[in-house]
């Protein structure tokens, strides 16, 4: 088995950390934000299910459980056995320095199994696995701060395909 | 509809394209009914802008009538008559509330790709390439512009579209221009280039109390705008610039300094050619020697201005000169959003009529042509509007 790898981001966002704990405790809220995650469903005993799309119209899912859960402060979790990838995160929430709102850290780990899911994960996080944690918490401040979240999509070109 | 699209470089051809809809909620759409050319636009034509691809809807200067407007946009109405400025702005956002609006975090989507280049991105800009968030631009029948109620402009009635266009972009950014000059009274002001930006530059620099302007150029028509803007005048080609300018202010140097060219400079001699040989096989992005003749030229303590717009990476910045004078220098994309009410103001009083500049009005389906005779200066081309929806 190959080694964990770990990703690690911060953004600042013009909220509170009661606002953004908030949002981000509702785990099904995760997917308005994320490029990859397509749904969160959380049942009756704290777990959820998590399923994530993958290339080729795949799909990688797994069992989570919370780990640590402190109001405005940090929410943890971790996959549960029989993940297809094992993997936890965090995300914490702390004041900023000059009244400028709230720094949010997350932190992700996952193992990259060899075989066939481990390709898919490989491509599911890109070449710069970094940057696509990076980008969701952009999108994350899009839509605290403003209510929606920039795109060029649907827009019209005159490309030629 | 129609629309401009760049087809690569020095190519842009008017093309049939789908409408474009409301897709965010904050959303509207608005019938272009004026639309111009930017000098920026050239660095585009010229290839020099990375991430621009192919059916890309260029236009960021540019004015209309509110058609549609989505489900959160409360300020704006359709019917409206607005300008839109060309940075896009959430109004939200750290930079937002400091009215630091060219700077928005939230603008644009394609953030990452600026970040490798710049460390941080601007804000989203319309028509201005991928890396700056990849929207459609303005030279169009029809654009979608995000965050409405925080962009567009409302403009009152018993103004003509040419009186109240520019307020999108050039008139701006020449008043911020000149505003980042620092300028106290009895100020001399010395500014390169006498394109669009600087004419506007001039005026507003003798809005802000300067005592004298002094604009340099090559060309004939665009120096003689800047003089009946009421600046001195240097031909490049005929004078040494760095001496006239000493000559002129008393031995002391212009107080400010101004680069109103940006990244296609024209250089002369050996200087020119070394900047030319490496713009073009892309060891050098941008051709800098306005901003080193201005940072030589300026007095000591001055201050250095540059609205001209820079890409990439520039060599042989005399860094020496700037740091033993103890210059300031002063530069970024237009907040083009704080400047609407206090400019609008100075042209409902009179006080500058901005369709001083516009010397060429072009159906859309000429913007072809436009973007050649601009580029290329003919037919004394300083600026050049498009009107969608004028040609048989």
């Amino acid at each position: 088995m190959a080694q964990p790898i770990k990703v690690e981001r911060t953004v600042t966002i013009e909220k509170s950390a009661e606002d953004l704990y908030r949002f981000w405790h509702t785990l099904e809220n995760l997917p308005h934000f994320t490029r990859h995650l397509k749904s969160v469903k959380v049942y009756d005993d704290g777990r959820s299910h998590w399923v994530t799309s993958a290339p080729m119209g795949n799909s990688v899912e797994w069992d989570a459980r919370i780990t640590e859960d402190r109001p405005n402060e940090v929410i943890a979790w971790t996959s549960v056995e029989g993940a297809d990838i094992a993997n936890s995160g965090s995300v914490r929430f702390q004041p900023a320095p000059g009244d400028r709102g709230t720094e949010v850290k997350v932190i992700t780990t996952y193992d990259a199994p060899a075989g066939v899911v481990g390709d898919a994960i490989a491509k599911l996080f890109g070449e710069n696995p970094k940057q696509q944690i990076g980008d969701d918490l952009a999108r994350f401040k899009m839509l605290m701060e403003t209510g929606e979240i920039a795109t060029n999509e649907g827009q019209p070109s005159g490309r030629r395909s | 509809m129609k629309a401009v699209c760049w087809q690569g470089a020095n190519k842009v051809e008017v093309e049939t394209v789908p409408d474009p809809k409301i897709i965010n909620p904050g959303d509207a759409v608005i019938r272009i009914t004026s639309t111009a050319i930017c000098g920026s636009d050239l660095h585009l034509y010229d290839g020099f802008i990375p991430t621009m691809e192919q059916g890309d809807i260029l236009g960021h200067e540019f004015m209309g009538e509110v058609v549609e407007v989505g489900s959160e946009v409360k300020r704006i109405k359709v019917g409206d008559r607005v300008v839109n400025p060309f940075p896009i702005a959430c109004g939200h956002c750290f930079f937002c509330k400091q009215t630091l609006t060219s700077l928005c975090d939230n603008t644009n989507p394609n953030a990452f790709m600026a970040e490798a280049l710049m460390g941080y991105s601007p804000s989203g800009i319309f028509g201005y390439s991928h890396m700056l968030g990849g929207y459609a631009g303005g030279q169009a029948e029809y654009a979608r512009v995000p965050h409405a109620d925080v962009g567009l402009y409302k403009i009152p009635n018993g103004l003509t579209d040419e009186q109240v266009l520019f307020l999108s972009d050039i008139f701006p950014t020449g008043y911020m221009a000149a505003e980042n000059c620092d300028i106290k009274p009895g100020h001399v002001v010395a500014i390169w280039g006498c394109g669009p930006v600087a004419q506007f530059a001039i005026r507003s620099a003798f809005l802000l109390g300067a005592e004298r302007v002094i604009a340099i150029d090559r060309v004939p028509e665009r120096l003689q705008m800047a003089k009946d803007g009421g600046a001195e005048v240097l031909d490049f080609e005929q004078v040494d610039v760095g001496e006239a300018l000493k000559e002129m202010t008393g031995g002391r140097g212009p107080d400010a300094v101004m680069d109103a060219v940006g990244m296609e400079a024209h250089g002369m001699g050996l200087e020119g050619l070394y900047d030319k040989a490496k713009q073009a096989v892309r060891l050098e992005t941008d051709r800098p020697p306005a901003l080193r003749q201005a940072i030589l030229a300026c007095r000591k303590g001055g201050t250095v201005s540059v609205p001209g717009v820079y890409g990439g990476f520039v060599d042989k910045i005399p860094l020496g000169a700037f740091m033993n004078k103890a210059l300031t220098m002063k530069t970024g994309q237009t907040h083009v959003h704080r400047y609407f009410a206090p400019l609008l103001e100075h042209i409902q009083n009179g006080d500058i009529d901005p369709s001083f500049v516009i010397t060429h009005r072009l159906p859309l389906e000429q913007a072809p042509q436009g973007y050649e005779i601009f580029k290329h200066k003919k037919d004394h081309c300083i600026k050049i509007v498009l009107k969608p929806g004028q040609s048989t």
